[in-house]
């Protein structure tokens, strides 16, 4: 998978490409309007991260050239301008997501790992991982071929924990994505490990393959058993 | 009191003064006249009626008034000297009027053939107390003339005159810093208004671009932190994930995370405050409240089992407001998160929505807050760590917005109380 990130600001840009080579995507980067707009013209690519603000110009015409071209990639814009109007014209011209500045690596992870499976693998794709199958359309979860039955909550974490698979997920990243953006300044998270621990529970009664860690004061991790 | 008619108010009072002044002037000194002829009158009168005596003796013999405007009486010369004219107001018996009317008598002694003769001469005279009515009756038709032509004139010369002045205050009022659009200006004549018009002008435009410079300074403030907030937190994300750490070090990298995390919320919330305050939210439609109150509590629904709250919604009218969406939203959430967030385990959730209100009632610790603080940005009743204080100023912010009043009291709960009406009209 090809992955372009154009981001001006080099130390959101390392980041972003140390956290997007740990999932073994081939990442290419672009630092202003021009270099970005040449890139996007000569190579194809997978998905692109797109930052609204660059010297020289606006992500939002990289977009219009993009659709001028007939480009299908997919592009999540990430700005540091939560702006609705920013947010509607991106989508309006073609963006496949917005995703507002600070957000969390998990979360990009995510919303990148779903892009590429409507992009590339027209929603068809399954996720697998030692012997759990999950389908993120039909919310459905078997494990060695067997349905496991789980409510939303549950199968909201499973999925986004099966996304960011052996990485470390934080509590508050879990929550925003699982009970909406509202949750956030909930006083603690203390209810999501009443969720964690059913799943948990589940998982390892139909003997998964996988399991879920918690990493004391940071959040959880999704590893093979 | 109008400007035009407190000046009118003034004239009125001075008017009067000085036409009673003038009136009491006048009075006199036409009293003094009308004597002066009178007296002439009399005067003139003696000398016909002496010269008659001494041609005719007959006329001697008139002892009293009759049919006479004379009278004449012997008297001994003792007490005829040192007489001098003299002329007095007297009453007398007038058969038309069938009545005492005063009259003008004028009281001489003449000699004729060494007898000393006392003579009375009278002419009638104006009844004072008619004149006085009168006059009073002529003055008070001047003093309300006048007053009417004041009144109209101000109304129509004066208005005119003042129009650019009302036109300022006109401006003035309809003047929001938040739609910087003004009135534009009327062209005056007039000196003062002038420079009144580029004074306000002035003042206008410097507080406009003021208002503008504060709200891209917050707003550029908010967005040039959102970068380095997100880089430190991808950064630690990072951090945490290279292996080996010891718990110990993860533990920390946690509470780092916390930390910038809970600044991430503060400063995007305090960019949607700025946001709401600046009236970016435009789009308008009718939100049904019910079913934003239903899906809320759902979206609340793991917080609320997990804490053991018991809710209660009371819904007597389906009200829909006509409001942004997202506000509204953001209204109802913030009413409840707060309402779970400073409950108690085993506490309870009571909504009521009826056409009028929408109130949100919750267990909490036994005593009522400030009233007067809780609305107020970082205003913290508990020191709830992760709380940002500024959920009730989203409350208050958003009911302002859409003229709400929100309201704090203490009952068996907590409750705050959202009245849909607008401020002005239900107080």
């Amino acid at each position: 998978m090809k992955i372009l990130v154009i981001e001006d600001e080099p130390q959101m840009l390392d980041t972003l490409v140390r956290s997007l080579k740990q999932e073994q995507y081939l990442v290419e980067t672009a630092t202003d309007y021009e270099s970005a707009l040449e890139k996007v013209g000569v190579y194809t690519y997978d998905c692109i991260l797109l930052d609204i603000n660059l010297p020289g110009g606006s992500g939002l015409e990289i977009l219009e050239e993009l659709k001028k071209q007939q480009k299908t990639e997919g592009v999540i814009i990430v700005s540091a301008r939560n702006s609705v109007d920013d947010k509607i014209q991106g989508l309006e011209l073609g963006a496949d997501d917005y995703l507002p500045k600070p957000f969390h690596m998990a979360e990009l992870h995510a919303r990148v790992k779903s892009v590429l499976r409507r992009r590339k693998f027209d929603g068809q794709h399954l996720h697998q991982l030692q012997n759990v199958q999950i389908d993120p359309d039909k919310h459905q979860v078997w494990v060695a071929g067997q349905e496991l039955v789980l409510n939303r909550k549950e199968f909201d974490i499973l999925l986004y924990l099966v996304t960011n698979k052996d990485r470390l997920v934080s509590k508050t990243a879990l929550a925003e994505h699982v009970w909406g953006d509202y949750i956030d300044q909930a006083d603690n998270y203390e209810f999501i490990y009443s969720q964690i621990k059913n799943l948990r529970k589940k998982l390892k009664d139909c003997g998964a393959g996988i399991e879920i860690q918690a990493i004391y004061g940071i959040g959880y991790k999704l590893v093979a058993a | 009191m109008k400007l035009l008619n407190y000046a009118t108010s003034y004239f009125a009072g001075l008017l009067l003064v000085v036409i009673s002044v003038w009136a009491a002037l006048f009075y006199f000194n036409m009293l003094d006249e009308i004597y002066d002829s009178m007296d002439d009158g009399l005067e003139n009168q003696k000398i016909l009626v002496v010269q008659k005596a001494t041609r005719d003796s007959t006329v001697l013999r008139q002892k009293e008034f009759e049919a006479g405007y004379f009278s004449i009486k012997e008297i001994p010369f003792t007490l005829a000297v040192h007489r001098k004219d003299r002329y007095q107001d007297t009453l007398m018996y007038m058969q038309n009027e069938q009545d005492f009317e005063p009259v003008r008598m004028l009281t001489t002694v003449f000699r004729k053939e060494d007898q000393y003769y006392e003579l009375r001469v009278i002419t009638s005279m104006v009844e004072e107390d008619d004149l006085i009515e009168d006059l009073l009756y002529s003055l008070l038709w001047l003093y309300l003339g006048l007053v009417g032509s004041i009144l109209v004139l101000n109304n129509l010369l004066l208005k005119r005159i003042w129009k650019p002045f009302y036109h300022i205050l006109q401006r003035l009022q309809s003047f929001r810093l938040e739609e910087a659009k003004t009135v534009p200006v009327q062209k005056t004549n007039i000196e003062e208004f002038q420079l009144l018009n580029q004074t306000v002008e002035k003042l206008l435009q410097q507080n406009v671009a003021t208002y503008q410079n504060q709200k891209a300074f917050i707003e550029n403030a908010s967005h040039e932190l959102q970068t380095p907030l997100a880089i430190s937190l991808n950064k630690l994300e990072l951090l945490a994930e290279s292996q080996p750490l010891h718990e110990d070090q993860l533990q920390q990298i946690g509470s780092v995370m916390e930390n910038l995390e809970r600044l991430t919320r503060l400063n995007k919330t305090l960019l949607l405050l700025s946001k709401i305050e600046n009236r970016q939210f435009a789009q308008e439609e009718p939100v049904p409240l019910e079913m934003l109150l239903q899906k809320t509590l759902l979206d609340f629904e793991d917080q609320l089992s997990y804490k053991d709250i018991a809710v209660d919604l009371q819904v007597q009218e389906n009200v829909s407001l006509q409001m942004n969406p997202d506000l509204a939203a953001m209204l109802v959430v913030n009413l409840i998160k707060n309402a779970i967030v400073h409950n108690v385990n085993g506490g309870f959730l009571r909504i009521g929505l009826s056409k009028q209100e929408l109130t949100v009632e919750n267990a909490g610790q036994e005593a009522p807050l400030d009233g007067a603080k809780v609305f107020t940005r970082f205003y913290k009743e508990t020191s709830a760590a992760t709380s940002t204080g500024l959920g009730l100023s989203i409350v208050k912010a958003i009911c302002d917005l859409y003229g709400f009043r929100v309201a704090y009291g203490y009952r068996q709960g907590h409750t705050f109380t959202v009245t849909f009406q607008k401020a002005v009209a239900s107080v």
